[in-house]
């Protein structure tokens, strides 16, 4: 049994009094989509800060691939092979499409110390970028700002730059929030494609394509994981059942 | 000796701090409140000075000087916040630094053209011209217990008018959630001109004690500016009671280091290059205090932390 | 994809720089001669207002200190002058020196020392306070120079000739202009290309969303600490300049109105586009002579110039002049 790509065990993070993740412990599989749900305010996005690197646990181990990132900084995860993309779009809008692409290529393609050679036409970094593009369906919308795409648009250019690095595992944030149906069956055909491919670590709302796509999903309720297991098993969990739909002890 | 020399300057330096207190509520009220850098608060205190001066002179008396310049500026404030302040809430600090710049620009050239170039005298009212004795042997002087006495009870009064009164809750509701407090029904545009003549009423009173004390001059406003930015950013942006803190502390600081260093350095160097080497090293040394502050608390000591 | 847009820029540039070649001889003609020497000044301050803009229009980092490299790179020409011509030793038993092609790059140095020990401290902070901790430290070495009583205080150092460079006379008005163009617009050159370099990509990523930037894998510092130091050496550069067109170095140099006077060459000429500065710097010196001439009380009009500009639309005057549009 080879080791989870993802775990953690004992994450606490608290605000003051208020305890915001608690005693976390989640293994994600290699190869696997895992998909984190829970209710609103259930320390989704806090436990996504805490992988990413972005907030500190007080307490609690994190490891990834091999290495105990429980210290690092945000761009050191991410150089090891820890892609994340945002729930509030978080794109280059000054850039073009493709530029914004290419500095997420440009990002593990060694340091960034060159004063010559533009980079959008470097085919170092053009080639991977082109991938990414085509990958999420943007390939010819590359040369327009990135500030004139429409919403759907900009949640794929999110999952290219996420795509971009070559990444061992994704984090992803509610990609699919804002979407409309269409952009929404779009989205989860796409991730679907990348099953397999990529370890995915999934946090949505959407109920159908999560139950659709995930291999395992975890529930967090109040900061805590009340449960985790398969698709099935969680259907049937009675803990979760009273989460969500609030039936009386 | 020593004794005199500490206790008299640390007097000083709390003097000096109550200015700065005066001057950084009113900066880190604005700041906080609306989010706007305005280098052209020292250009108030500035006019504090000259309108006192100016308005004592005509009525014999300092007094009525000084209560007369108040609310004159702090009615010029009202006007320039009209006309030019207003438009730049939304705006990046970057525009907010360029405007305030140019109305420096304007304000000093204006004074200049109105009052001319050389220095002119305010001289404290008689009545206050003597000196206390504080403790067997130490004097200080009567005015400048009063501009401290003054400060502290403004001091006061702000805090109280901040925690008690329905202005202040509406002045914190505004400083926490602008746009909260304005959809709950807070004018906002009219908050926001109130806050902002209080501030420049506050920067008029300091400048029209001050001028007693140090020259009253064209650009007068830039060094007192200076400072008091320093001691917005010790003490936190937005905070008063930070204001207050970071006031003193850099009051006592400046003061001190001014006073203490000739003496510490004559000890090692030939006395006149200590006193250049000390005239230079003191004044860095607020800085010094705001790196440091800033190094140990990143947006000051009380500052919001998220 | 940019053709039309490209193709007026580019003309627009080579516009430019035929009229700056023609400045000296076209002054000259107009019997104006006499400010071939202000021409100079201003293509100095077009390199400083540059050096800002790599920071501030690329990276986003506002710096209100700049002309504190101003300052030291004209003490370092001015100290070396100082010292040749009173013959006494500087530490570590150095001559003093008048020669550009010691006291230039060495200039440089010491504003890149000084950029690399400020940055390091100030680019851990960011928005207003990264703004205030830029002007302390100009604050602080205002004060120590005007502390420095051998080399003049508060009123400075006066350089008794113009450095040597090569046998170039440089005390000749149009020969210094020259040589000042040339030096600005290579260093224009070299900025445009490292623009669109990995490196500025990097900056302008960051000036647009730092936070992304490190999500992707960048370790944001150290980019802007590198930019930082060069901009300081090339604002180091424009002082060692300066003393040599003023033949002059004073505390004044580095006083916080300089440091502001460059952040409105910046925003005046269009803030990131490298160029605009440059016609920045131009526009305004060429306003505060003209107005100068006008009336002794010049700051009352051009104060509410700046004001007005401000509240406008911030494209700048490139932005005017190349026409809409323009991705990086």
């Amino acid at each position: 049994m080879t080791e989870p790509l993802l775990h953690t065990s004992g994450l606490v993070k608290r605000y003051g009094g208020v305890i915001a993740t608690h005693q976390v412990a989640l293994a994600v599989e290699r190869g696997h989509l895992h998909a984190l749900i829970g209710p609103n305010g259930a320390g989704k996005s806090t436990l996504i800060g805490l992988l990413s690197g972005e907030l500190a646990a007080n307490a609690g181990h994190i490891h990834f691939n091999g290495h105990d990132v429980t210290g690092l900084h945000v761009h050191r995860r991410a150089r090891l092979g820890l892609a994340r993309s945002f729930q509030i779009t978080s794109i280059f809008k000054s850039f073009s499409v493709l530029a914004n692409v290419v500095l997420a290529v440009q990002a593990h393609a060694g340091h960034s110390f060159r004063f010559w050679r533009p980079a959008v036409r470097d085919p170092a970094l053009l080639g991977p970028a082109l991938a990414a593009l085509e990958r999420v369906g943007l390939a010819d919308r590359r040369h327009d700002a990135a500030a004139a795409l429409s919403h759907g648009e900009r949640r794929q250019l999110e999952l290219a730059m996420a795509l971009a690095g070559d990444p061992a595992m994704l984090l992803l944030d509610e990609p699919m929030a804002g979407m409309g149906p269409e952009d929404g069956r779009a989205m989860v055909d796409l991730l679907q494609s990348l099953k397999g491919e990529r370890t995915i670590l999934l946090v949505e709302h959407d109920m159908d394509a999560v139950f659709q796509l995930a291999d395992r999903i975890s529930v967090l309720v109040y900061g805590a994981i009340i449960a985790s297991g398969t698709p099935d098993h969680i259907r049937a969990d009675a803990e979760v059942r009273r989460a969500y739909l609030g039936e009386e002890a | 000796m020593i004794a005199q020399l500490f206790i008299e300057q640390g007097l000083n330096g709390l003097q000096l701090g109550i200015t700065l207190f005066l001057m950084a509520a009113g900066l880190t009220l604005v700041f906080g409140i609306m989010d706007v850098i305005h280098l052209s608060h020292g250009s108030f205190y500035m006019l504090g000075a000259y309108l006192t001066a100016t308005l004592g002179a005509r009525f014999d008396s300092y007094l009525l000087g000084l209560a007369l310049a108040i609310p004159l500026v702090a009615l010029i404030g009202m006007v320039v916040e009209w006309i030019a302040i207003r438009r730049l809430y939304e705006r990046d600090h970057l525009d907010q630094v360029l405007a305030t710049f140019g109305l420096i620009m304007f304000f000093n050239e204006a004074v200049r053209m109105i009052w001319g170039a050389q220095p002119i005298f305010l001289s404290p009212p008689a009545s206050l011209a003597g000196t206390v004795e504080l403790l067997p042997g130490i004097f200080y002087p009567q005015f400048r217990l009063a501009i401290l006495g003054t400060g502290l009870a403004v001091a006061a009064l702000l805090g109280l008018m901040i925690r008690r009164t329905r202005l202040g809750m509406r002045l914190r509701a505004g400083a926490s959630d602008r746009a909260m407090a304005g959809a709950l029904g807070v004018n906002i545009d009219g908050l926001f001109t109130i806050v902002f003549g209080l501030g420049t009423g506050l920067a008029a009173l300091a400048g029209g004690m001050a001028g007693t004390v140090l020259s009253v001059q064209v650009g007068m406003g830039e060094s007192i500016l200076i400072l008091t930015f320093v001691v917005v950013v010790i003490g936190g942006i937005g905070s008063i009671k930070g204001a207050l803190v970071g006031a003193i502390l850099v009051g006592l600081v400046d003061t001190l280091a001014r006073t203490m260093l000739p003496v510490a350095l004559r000890s090692t160097l030939p006395a006149s290059q200590a006193d250049s080497v000390a005239a230079s090293l003191s004044s860095t040394s607020v800085y010094v205090l705001m790196i440091l502050v800033l190094a140990w608390r990143p947006k000051g000591l009380y500052g919001a932390r998220t | 994809m940019a053709h039309a847009p490209d193709f007026r820029r580019r003309l627009a540039l080579v516009l430019l720089l035929i009229l700056a070649l023609a400045v000296p001889p076209v002054l000259s003609a107009l019997g104006q001669g006499f400010y071939v020497g202000f021409a100079a000044r201003v293509l100095i301050m077009a390199l400083a207002a540059l050096s800002l803009d790599l920071v501030m229009g690329l990276g986003g980092m506002v710096s209100f200190g700049h002309a504190a490299f101003l300052g030291l790179g004209a003490y370092v020409v001015g100290i070396g002058s100082w010292h040749v011509f009173d013959g006494s030793p500087l530490p570590f038993g150095l001559a003093g020196s008048e020669n550009a092609l010691i006291v230039w790059p060495l200039a440089m140095l010491v504003s890149g020392l000084a950029a690399l020990g400020i940055g390091a401290i100030s680019l851990r902070t960011t928005g207003v306070h990264f703004i205030m901790i830029t002007l302390a430290f100009a604050q602080m070495l205002f004060f120590l120079a005007g502390g420095l009583k051998t080399y003049g205080g508060d009123d400075g150092i006066t350089l008794y000739s113009r450095s040597e460079l090569a046998g170039l006379k440089l005390s000749d008005p149009t020969t210094f202009y020259y040589l000042c163009l040339g030096l600005l617009v290579t260093v224009l050159a070299l900025l445009l290309r490292l623009s669109s370099s990995r490196f500025g990509m990097v900056l302008k990523g960051v000036r647009d969303n730092e936070r992304r930037m490190r999500a992707l894998g960048f370790p944001t510092y150290r980019y802007k600490l590198a930019a930082f130091v060069l901009s300081g050496m090339i604002c180091g550069l424009a002082g060692a300049l300066l003393a040599n067109a003023s033949e002059f170095a004073s505390p004044a140099l580095m006083s916080w109105q300089r440091s502001g006077e460059l952040l409105v060459m910046v925003v005046l000429g269009g803030m990131g586009s490298l160029v605009g500065p440059v016609l920045g710097a131009v526009a305004l010196m060429v306003l505060e002579e003209s107005l100068a001439e006008l009336t002794q009380h010049w700051q009352v009009i051009l104060g509410p110039l700046l004001v007005l500009l401000a509240l406008s639309a911030r494209r700048g005057l490139w932005g005017w002049i190349k026409g809409r549009d323009g991705a990086p």
